[in-house]
């Protein structure tokens, strides 16, 4: 068992490594820098930006010297917040991001998944028309119209929400909405179709067959395996959600991190590419991990690292 | 209902967009003035209970707020009301800031400077010293300042020299003669130099604040910042927004009306747009574009100023394609500026040269009214010349004229202007041209080298000259993307650089008739700029530069 963790570990590392590794590279494959402005830098002026950022270095000692930052923490300043460092943006940005993210990620479990339910249970009737319905307009339309539509009418008709930020406990209720949109009606829609999928299985049937209570039935023995493909789904979710997102962080500007995924790609701000990509990935990493372990629980027959 | 679809439909321009969020030009800025005695006194000043608090938005999270490492508009907004120069500027008016008066010598190249006894936000003095320290600074190549080499536009004896790593910071013609006396020495008779010290570069930073936290951090740092305009940092929230206080210590303080200031960081218009209507914000830089026409048709609180800047399309002159200057004036008479204009719709003026109005010449005329339009047209009346001009050259009706693309960076505002012009060319003179469109950075990249035939420009000058847009051309210069080289504008360039009044500005008009007559260029349209300012907001003012200034503002319920 502890061995298994520790490949795991392990694997992990090289992994994050081997993702900075390969955003290094194409970051700085791609023309431009930090530095590129619409009026040009003269030729000195530019010599001494990218001396003092060090960027004047062959691209392998700027590698080595980012790896050696990022083993210990440092992700470097950033170059489009000077004298803020990229450590700064993430201590500000990830807490606000990561708390509309747990909010949209809790609403997306305690309804996703009941609703996901109730509709396989009520297989073609009026309920289970209603959800899917709901459930196809949650999947496309894109959050930014919903963010839209959220500040239209109800920061602007009905003005019952701040227009931004999250200085009152209401302005939470726009980006939450808007961000929970797609992914609940995907939990909801995967939950029924695994669930459908269950209740065929034989062993549903020899559960009835035996007289357990059909309330035994569901809750013990189907959902419980039908959740397997919701749980994949929703660990990788969290870590998305909660590192923010572009759109509806710049909808509602809100102060998260999630704009700097696109920002920092447009500025050519490579320490800020670097540390968003690199934090993202370990976040990542991690979900997929406790997805593993959760695995266990629900089902002890993948119970990880348990000798045959 | 008709509102709503505008909204939705900008926001989904937006997010087409996304690649183009950092496309804004920088945006230089001089700053505002104010005068104790032009200061408009609220006719109705509000009980002394009720603070005067401005809403504000700044738009994006500036980069860094230090004057002398700051190059950007956001940036320098804020830097304008918490620092201030030796002079002020205010609708292109020079009012005197730290500096009471100066003098000019004879021969215009030693401008004395004669301060006021004035404080720090901390209540140390404020001496010439520290003006020598903070110029020192920013053409300091250690400092990395990224607008240094606005020192080469100063002409100040040596300072170009110093920021290009070339010369000595000891050599530089900046000496103060005492403490509240500071000396300046030109290399050449630099009229706008008074309008151009205003601008945020050359705003004083106290040495031991800067030292205390490096790269400009100490100016985001409420403990740790020291400033000396109307207003100092309270608090400052990344990504957020920030907040200035008035500032006691400021030499003008009793014409300061405002008590706070409370600015948020939001750069998404539309957004911004909705705080504004439901009285969240009182002051806003951006409106939905959307939204840009029926404001200046109907919202009194809506204002337009032009900026001094052009917005052009450039032809690769390295190219044989346009080898032929009549291809390139048939191609400059087959465009109706003010069909395009019109369409943009915010309040852009159609560009028949490339000096922008608001330009004054030395008789006080305006540069843009009295260079004319070249023979060019604003609108479609010269389509039939245009025609005469290419079949002369070659090619009646565009035919055996190669087929060429129009370059651009990703952004629904360049493309609309890239279709138009598209089917102009396609309509009036038979010419072939395809759109391309490039990630901006990539597009940066792709016009400095040369890679392409037809490639959109703007550019946007710092100090109120003209040579501040026609040294642009100049062989070498790294914005002449077209790759523009004649002798004699050059010539006229440096003739202009080196003198005064009439002679220079002669120089300037003559060099704007060659570049009208070679067209390395097709000239489209003058930029404007816009904001939303609540009536409540009374007394503010910006620089003709397009900096805003509060120092005179105050809230009137």
């Amino acid at each position: 068992m502890g061995s298994y963790y520790l490949k795991r570990v392990i694997s992990s590392i090289v992994t994050i490594l081997l993702i900075a590794t390969l955003t290094f590279t194409m970051m700085h494959s791609i023309p431009g820098g930090p530095f590129t402005r619409e009026r040009p830098v003269p030729a000195e002026i530019l010599r001494s930006l990218n001396e003092k950022y060090n960027l004047d270095a062959p691209l392998y000692v700027q590698y080595f010297d980012y790896m050696k930052g990022l083993v210990t923490f440092d992700l470097g300043p950033s170059y489009s917040k000077i004298g803020t460092s990229v450590n700064d943006l993430l201590v500000a940005g990830f807490p606000t991001s990561a708390k509309i993210g747990l909010m949209a990620s809790v609403l997306i479990i305690i309804l996703g998944i009941p609703v996901g339910i109730i509709s396989a249970l009520k297989q073609n009737k009026p309920i289970d028309y209603f959800v899917m319905f709901m459930a196809t307009l949650g999947v496309t339309v894109p959050s930014f119209v919903v963010a839209t539509l959220i500040i239209y009418f109800f920061a602007g008709k009905l003005g019952w929400i701040p227009s931004f930020g999250l200085t009152s406990p209401l302005g939470y209720i726009g980006p939450v909405i808007a961000l929970t949109g797609y992914s609940l009606s995907f939990v909801a829609r995967l939950t029924r179709s695994s669930m459908l999928e269950v209740l065929r299985q034989d062993y549903i049937r020899t559960a009835r067959a035996n007289g357990l209570k059909e309330f035994s039935v569901i809750g013990k023995h189907a959902v419980k395996n039908a959740l397997i493909p919701v749980v994949t789904y929703i660990g990788p979710m969290i870590a998305a959600i909660l590192t923010g997102s572009f759109v509806v962080e710049k909808i509602f500007a809100v102060p998260g991190m999630g704009r700097y995924y696109v920002e920092s790609v447009t500025n050519r701000d490579y320490t800020t590419i670097m540390g968003m990509t690199v934090f993202y990935a370990a976040f990542y990493i991690v979900m997929v991990l406790f997805v593993d372990i959760a695995y266990g629980f629900i089902d002890p027959r993948i119970r990880l690292g348990k000798e045959k | 209902m008709k509102r709503f679809l505008s909204l939705l439909l900008v926001l989904v321009m937006m997010t087409s967009l996304l690649a183009a969020c950092g496309s804004k030009a920088p945006e230089p800025t001089t700053p505002v003035a104010e005068k104790p005695t032009d200061t408009p006194a609220p006719t109705d000043k509000p009980a002394e209970t009720t603070p005067q608090v401005l809403l504000w938005n700044v738009g994006a999270d500036p980069k860094t707020i230090d004057p002398t490492l700051n190059g950007a508009s956001d940036g320098g907004d804020v830097i304008n009301q918490t620092f201030e120069s030796l002079t002020r500027e205010k609708s292109g008016i020079v009012y005197p800031g730290i500096a009471e008066s100066w003098d000019v010598s004879e021969d215009g190249l030693t401008v004395t400077f004669h301060l006021r006894e004035s404080n720090w936000s901390d209540g140390s003095p404020l001496t010439a010293h520290d003006f020598v320290y903070s110029w020192k600074r920013g053409m300091d190549p250690a400092a990395a300042s990224e607008y240094s080499w606005i020192w080469e536009y100063t002409n100040v004896v040596g300072a170009a020299d110093a920021a290009f790593g070339e010369g000595s910071l000891d050599d530089v013609g900046i000496t103060a003669l005492d403490d509240y006396t500071l000396e300046v020495k030109l290399n050449n008779p630099t009229d706008y130099i008074l309008s151009l010290l205003s601008f945020y570069h050359f705003m004083p930073v106290k040495q031991s604040a800067v030292e205390a936290k490096a790269d400009g951090a100490w100016a985001k740092d409420p403990a740790l910042a020291v400033s000396n305009g109307p207003f100092v940092l309270t608090s400052y929230r990344i990504g957020q927004g920030l907040t200035l206080e008035k500032n006691p210590e400021y030499w003008n303080a009793a014409n300061v009306m405002l008590d706070k200031i409370d600015a948020v960081f939001i750069d998404e218009a539309s957004t911004a747009y909705q705080a504004y209507q439901s009285g969240e914000l009182q002051f806003i830089p951006q409106v939905p574009t959307a939204e840009i026409p029926r404001l200046i048709a109907e919202d009194p609180e809506f204002y337009v100023f032009p900026l001094l800047g052009t917005y052009y399309y450039n032809f690769n002159l390295n190219l044989d394609l346009w080898a032929d200057v009549r291809v390139r004036k048939a191609i400059n008479m087959a465009i109706d500026r003010e069909l395009i204009t019109d369409t943009l719709g915010a309040g852009q003026v159609p560009a028949a040269g490339f000096v922008p109005p608001g330009l004054l010449d030395d008789k006080g005329n305006d540069f843009f009214e009295t260079a004319g339009t070249y023979g060019l047209a604003t609108d479609g009346s010269k389509i039939a010349e245009a025609q005469a001009l290419l079949a002369e050259a070659g090619f009646p009706g565009g035919a055996g004229f190669p087929a060429f693309t129009i370059m651009y960076n990703t952004s629904e505002a360049h493309q609309m202007v890239a279709e138009i012009i598209q089917e102009m060319l396609k309509t009036n003179l038979g010419l072939n041209a395809s759109l391309e469109n490039q990630e901006w950075a990539v597009f940066q990249d792709t016009r400095k080298v040369g890679d392409y035939e037809l490639a959109r420009g703007g550019w946007l000058t710092d100090f109120m000259d003209p040579s501040g847009l026609l040294s642009v051309f100049t062989t070498g210069n790294a914005y002449n993307d077209p790759k523009f080289s004649n002798a004699e504008y050059d010539r006229l360039l440096s003739l202009s650089a080196q003198t005064r009044g009439d002679e220079h500005f002669d120089a300037l008009y003559a060099a704007q008739d060659i570049l009208m007559t070679e067209l390395p260029i097709v000239p489209i349209y003058h930029y404007s700029d816009f904001m939303l300012v609540s009536d409540v907001v009374v007394g503010w003012d910006r620089s003709v530069l397009g900096t805003v200034d509060f120092s005179g503002v105050s809230i009137v319920k």
